[in-house]
């Protein structure tokens, strides 16, 4: 994995010489910015109801015991905001978009259509990476931010409907409007631009890398979901860490 | 964009190139002139594709230089102002594309006419290669001999000064692969591109070439006129022109 981090960094480093031509490929944007949409929006919903709920599940009759169970509502909001919904987003969107990326553009790479794009003196970074990059890293944050929406919505339902936590809905949601701020909403914003981006450039590399015939591309696929879900992973920590010092 | 470009030059000097050990190319020598139609022919594994791919600048050699209108492609990517098109033996039409959209590809990318103008040429370079009213199907609708003329149409509409042809005639009928054959030479004659074609069709390599080479083990055996190459007494090439079911020749010669 290391070993494609050079590769990955200077596909960055082309892409983004490439903005200025982000314009002329807007509709390739629309595209991807529809195909996140589209694909994963329910998924999304879903998967972040659930965060929520059992976060409040595991959580919630613990802290009612202790006699803080009001605080739930901070803790979830707090959680699913910094940490679960732009992980979690990430992850679901590496593995239904970052890999529909390296298995179109490997397939593309095996089956010649990318050097048939060279010769037609068509920059494929321009081509099919630069709009699959910035569709991605406008899609998955705005994917977060629902995220956290839905997540909040999953704490609130289990936190008022299960008996052993018994809070009511504007216990739950002043104690998570007095605990999350901006900026902890931002934090999650900002994590998902980074990981918009890790996302976009590790299966666009991959799919560029691809060799062989339909082996490799399968090959390129699985290596872009795990290298893009543990380079999430890493980068998480180190982006908590620098968002920790502006918060102080 | 000019309407009738002049073809370019192209010289090859010294081209070496090895895969994971195995030297291909074994130090090519060539200069295809301006408007020239010049075949490559060769059996099966003789670098002829790999050198195509050289001169449009897909792979680079270990050593020696490509000059195309006497310059050096670029190190990094573009094809260094001279407007190429290339055939593909595979056709390798975007499959996301519809055929219309592949063949206005080049246009709409460099923004080289307004909309209507590029439906226009798109019409006008499909019913050219017999596909007209084709425009909306997908790639994976079309007969392999469909996907060759598309990618010809779409290889025409740069109006190219250097036409890279691999295998153009792999897939078609006789009747498809003499049409072809006419375009090629009809496009020749029009536009004065300068032509490369890379084939085993050796009705078509002696019908339309200027000059042909002949490859064998990464090296040129044989460049001359298609009058030279019928009366060259090389075995591999003799054997290569004339083999037939009904013939005597050993194959245990051609590699």
């Amino acid at each position: 994995m290391f070993r494609n981090i050079g590769e990955v960094a200077l596909l960055g480093w082309q892409t983004l010489v490439a903005l200025p031509y982000v314009w002329r490929q807007r509709r390739k944007v629309a595209d991807q910015l529809f195909e996140i949409g589209n694909a994963s929006l329910f998924m999304a919903c879903l998967l972040s109801l659930f965060i929520g709920g059992v976060v409040a599940l595991q959580s919630g009759p613990r802290l009612a015991e202790r006699g803080i169970g009001g605080m739930l509502g901070g803790l979830i909001g707090l959680s699913v905001a910094e940490e679960l919904a732009p992980v979690m987003m990430s992850i679901l969107i590496a593995g239904r978009i970052g890999s529909a990326m390296a298995a179109e553009i490997g397939s593309m790479r095996v089956y010649q259509e990318i050097d048939a794009l060279r010769t037609m003196n068509i920059n494929p970074v321009h081509y099919l990476v630069l709009p699959r990059v910035v569709g991605i890293t406008v899609g998955l944050p705005s994917l977060v931010i629902f995220s956290m929406i839905v997540g909040w919505g999953g704490g609130a339902l289990v936190a008022v409907l299960n008996r052993d936590i018994g809070l009511t809905w504007a216990e739950y949601f002043n104690d998570l409007r007095l605990n999350v701020e901006a900026f902890d909403v931002a934090k999650g914003f900002i994590k998902s631009i980074a990981f918009a981006v890790v996302v976009g450039l590790v299966s666009c590399q991959q799919g560029l890398a691809t060799i062989g015939g339909p082996r490799g591309i399968g090959r390129s696929v699985t290596k872009a979901v795990v290298n893009s879900i543990v380079l999430i992973l890493i980068l998480d920590y180190f982006l908590t860490r620098l968002l920790l010092v502006f918060q102080r | 964009m000019s309407a009738h470009p002049q073809g370019v030059s192209v010289r090859l000097r010294g081209i070496r190139k090895s895969f994971r050990g195995v030297e291909v190319l074994r130090g090519i020598d060539l200069d295809i002139a301006p408007g020239e139609i010049f075949v490559m022919m060769g059996p099966s594994g003789s670098g002829k594709t790999v050198l195509l791919r050289h001169i449009i600048g897909l792979e680079r050699p270990d050593a020696g230089e490509v000059l195309v209108d006497g310059k050096p492609l670029p190190e990094e990517s573009g094809l260094g102002g001279v407007r190429m098109g290339m055939v593909f033996q595979s056709a390798a039409l975007l499959n996301s594309l519809s055929v219309s959209e592949n063949v206005g590809l080049y246009l709409e990318e460099h923004r080289v006419h307004p909309p209507h103008i590029i439906q226009r040429i798109v019409e006008e370079k499909l019913e050219l290669v017999g596909l007209k009213g084709a425009g909306d199907k997908m790639p994976s609708e079309l007969s392999g001999g469909m996907k060759k003329r598309v990618a010809i149409a779409r290889a025409l509409v740069s109006e190219p000064q250097l036409l890279l042809y691999d295998e153009p005639t792999s897939e078609l009928d006789p009747l498809r692969s003499v049409t072809i054959g006419r375009e090629i030479l009809a496009l020749n004659r029009r536009l004065g591109v300068t032509s490369v074609v890379v084939t085993h069709d050796r009705d078509l390599a002696c019908g339309v070439a200027n000059r042909v080479a002949f490859l064998s083990d990464g090296l040129v055996r044989f460049v001359g006129s298609p009058t030279e190459l019928r009366a060259n007494t090389d075995p591999l090439v003799r054997d290569f022109l004339t083999i037939d079911f009904d013939s005597n020749h050993s194959t245990s010669e051609i590699p």
